[in-house]
């Protein structure tokens, strides 16, 4: 927690539609200031939990905690949130600097004084001209930027954003990342967004919420959340992976076809003796034309295809395909030996 | 054999358009043609009809008076139209006050749950003006009205007549016009957007200001032309006056009526309506430019920091 910015705290929440269950026992705590992205794959829960956190939804079940304040049943006018929404939501009936400016409007703050802050944050968001034109008139990006500055212009506890880059081309929306990091660090509110993009969130966040089936997966730093899934669908959902059926032979070790080589110490793992499933990241995996002294697996060559960062070859190992990205190097039909990392294996519950 | 000639590369739709025969000239002549012969033709018949004189013993004489249309301008006739045109502004507006809020919750519910309620606004669409006037003359009468229903729930110690009279007339008014608001304004409210309102909530806005300043500013022009619709559908209205009325609350169409048949007064019958109808035709259009004129700002109690 920053010194002027509370942590929000999550316990035990749940939201139901009728009989669909949209969150299920929901426990988090995000650190005041820091960049928090909810990724996970459509219909998981991400935007119900972010739409309870901002006072659009009640939930059924559970407490919403910023640091003393109890927000649970604090209706959303109230609760000090700025919020970007997917569409953008904004005013077309009012001018660029009038949309930024509403929230002033509603607290009573007066004309000029409110049109200046209007254009102060539109200079924050590096939209300094657009003050006076129409939402009409306005690219995607252009509009994405005037939501944001809207947003901020209370100052708020909170800044929510839903799936804000979602409806951006691909140059713009990498471009749009970079900028959305340096904001929240120049004004450093609390920032939760949500997408369904695990690239974007892993380029932007402080902290990961992994959500899928309605609940939570797992909450940690990208780079945590991409080397130790905590299972298989973490693992599966953030990056890619290649999934082998293995035992566990030791605390530190499992036997995949009749391989041993080592997994992640760094985190429990299942008792030795059970069935599990190992994952291994395509980068982590290297290709040898000779049997290496690593433990390793052989098989043939099933397709190459150069990516121009990478290549990937695809490599039949029993009766599953293994990917492997690295520098290439061998043709289909290659019989080839897949050497297997010293603990860059993940052993998860089968 | 002729050389080929450059032609454009591409054929625009206006092109294929023009291509089609005479078919397209045909089917949109048509609404011309049944505006002219069921709108305009008897427009002018009643216009002319009001110049013609009236002839006691029997309707009218074919001439060129100004006897009908001063009369219909005087002052009794002229009272009877200020009447009309308050009593169908204030059945418009409480009317609006009814219709907006209910279409814009209903159409903020999921879409399955809408379907009972516009099921229930169709079928009081479907009732006749003659049924809604004598069904509320029951309603509201002392012998067989709800006043007995109250008086048996102890709320009222004994069974009243509200009927006739100014409450009966306004309450008729507004029954039959609120299926029709609803459903004029549904498409609009069902096409707004509804993450607007929620914005304005997380700015700061109460449920109340966000409707005023965000809702109500971009749903502007389809509620004034409801208004309009809505204050034409009344004014026309002849049954729910005369049965629910007091002589007071008599309007122009009973006059109308009262002239073109109990009194075989015909020309004067048809200045009567067209002054009438000058006169709604000249409301209806002030209330459109309002709705396309600027919202005026309300200034809200907003929370204060």
């Amino acid at each position: 927690m920053s010194a002027d910015r509370p942590d929000l705290v999550i316990q035990g929440l749940g939201k139901r539609f009728g009989a669909t269950v949209a969150l299920d026992g929901v426990d988090l705590r995000l650190p005041g200031g820091s960049l928090v992205c909810f990724v996970g794959p459509s219909g998981c829960g991400k935007t119900t939990l972010l739409r309870v956190i901002a006072g659009l939804e009640t939930p059924t079940t559970g407490h919403l905690r910023l640091g003393d304040r109890d927000l649970t049943r604090v209706p959303v006018h109230r609760r000090d949130v700025g919020m970007v929404f997917q569409s953008y939501a904004l005013f077309p009936h009012l001018t660029v600097a009038e949309n930024v400016a509403y929230g002033l409007r509603i607290r009573g703050v007066k004309r000029r004084e409110r049109l200046a802050r209007a254009q102060e944050l539109l200079e924050l968001v590096q939209l300094p001209d657009v003050a006076d034109k129409r939402i009409a008139e306005l690219s995607g990006g252009m509009r994405q930027r005037v939501a944001m500055a809207r947003a901020l212009a209370l100052d708020p506890t909170l800044f929510l954003l839903d799936e804000p880059l979602s409806a951006l081309d691909a140059k713009l929306r990498e471009g749009m990342q970079v900028e959305l990091r340096r904001l929240q660090r120049r004004v450093g509110i609390t920032t939760i967004i949500v997408t369904h993009d695990q690239e974007e969130a892993m380029a932007m966040a402080d902290l990961v919420v992994v959500m899928g089936d309605n609940r939570v997966q797992q909450v940690g730093p990208p780079l945590e959340i991409y080397r130790r899934p905590v299972n298989r669908f973490v693992a599966g959902f953030v990056g890619r992976n290649n999934f082998l059926p293995a035992r566990m032979v030791a605390p530190d070790a499992v036997e995949v076809a009749g391989v041993r080589a080592s997994v992640a110490r760094d985190r429990p793992a299942p008792p030795v003796g059970t069935d599990v499933t190992v994952a291994a990241r395509p980068e982590a995996l290297r290709l040898r034309a000779q049997a290496p002294a690593r433990p390793a697996l052989r098989g043939t060559v099933a397709m190459v295809r150069d990516l121009g960062r990478a290549v990937e070859t695809r490599v039949r190992v029993f009766d599953q395909e293994l990917v492997v990205s690295g520098h290439g190097g061998f043709a289909e039909g290659d019989e080839v030996w897949v050497e297997l990392p010293e603990a860059g294996l993940v052993a998860l519950a089968a | 054999m002729s050389a080929p000639t450059a032609g454009p590369a591409i054929s625009s739709p206006a092109d294929a358009r023009s291509g089609d025969g005479p078919w397209p000239h045909v089917l949109l002549a048509w609404p011309t043609v049944a505006l002219t012969l069921l709108f305009l033709v008897p427009l002018g018949i009643i216009a002319a009809l009001g110049f013609f004189r009236r002839i006691q013993a029997g309707f009218f004489e074919v001439a060129f008076v100004t006897d009908n249309y001063a009369r219909a301008l005087d002052a009794f006739h002229l009272e009877r139209l200020a009447v009309s045109v308050v009593l169908a502004l204030a059945a418009t507006l409480v009317t609006l006050l009814l219709a907006v809020p209910f279409t814009f919750l209903l159409t903020r519910r999921p879409r399955a749950r809408q379907v009972p309620y516009l099921v229930l606004v169709l079928a009081s669409l479907s009732l006749s003006e003659v049924i809604v006037a004598f069904a509320w003359s029951l309603l509201l009468s002392r012998t067989s009205g709800v006043s007995n229903l109250l008086v048996a729930l102890g709320l009222m110690e004994r069974a009243a007549s509200w009927s006739p009279g100014l409450p009966a007339v306004l309450l008729a008014y507004v029954f039959i016009a609120l299926p029709l608001a609803i459903l004029s304004l549904y498409p609009t409210f069902s096409r707004l957007d509804q993450e607007l309102p929620e914005a304005a909530g997380t700015m700061g806005a109460t449920p109340l200001a966000g409707f005023l300043t965000v809702v109500l500013p971009l749903v502007r022009r389809a509620v004034a032309a409801t208004g309009a619709l809505v204050f034409i559908f009344v004014l026309g209205a002849y049954v729910i006056p005369q049965t629910l009325g007091r002589p007071a609350q008599w309007t122009m169409p009973v006059h109308i009526t009262d002239q073109a048949i109990m009194k075989n007064h015909l020309p004067l019958a048809a200045s009567l309506a067209i002054v009438l109808l000058v006169v709604s035709s000249l409301v209806a259009i002030a209330i459109v430019a309002l709705g396309q004129g600027r919202w005026p700002r309300l200034a809200l109690p907003g929370r204060a920091r």
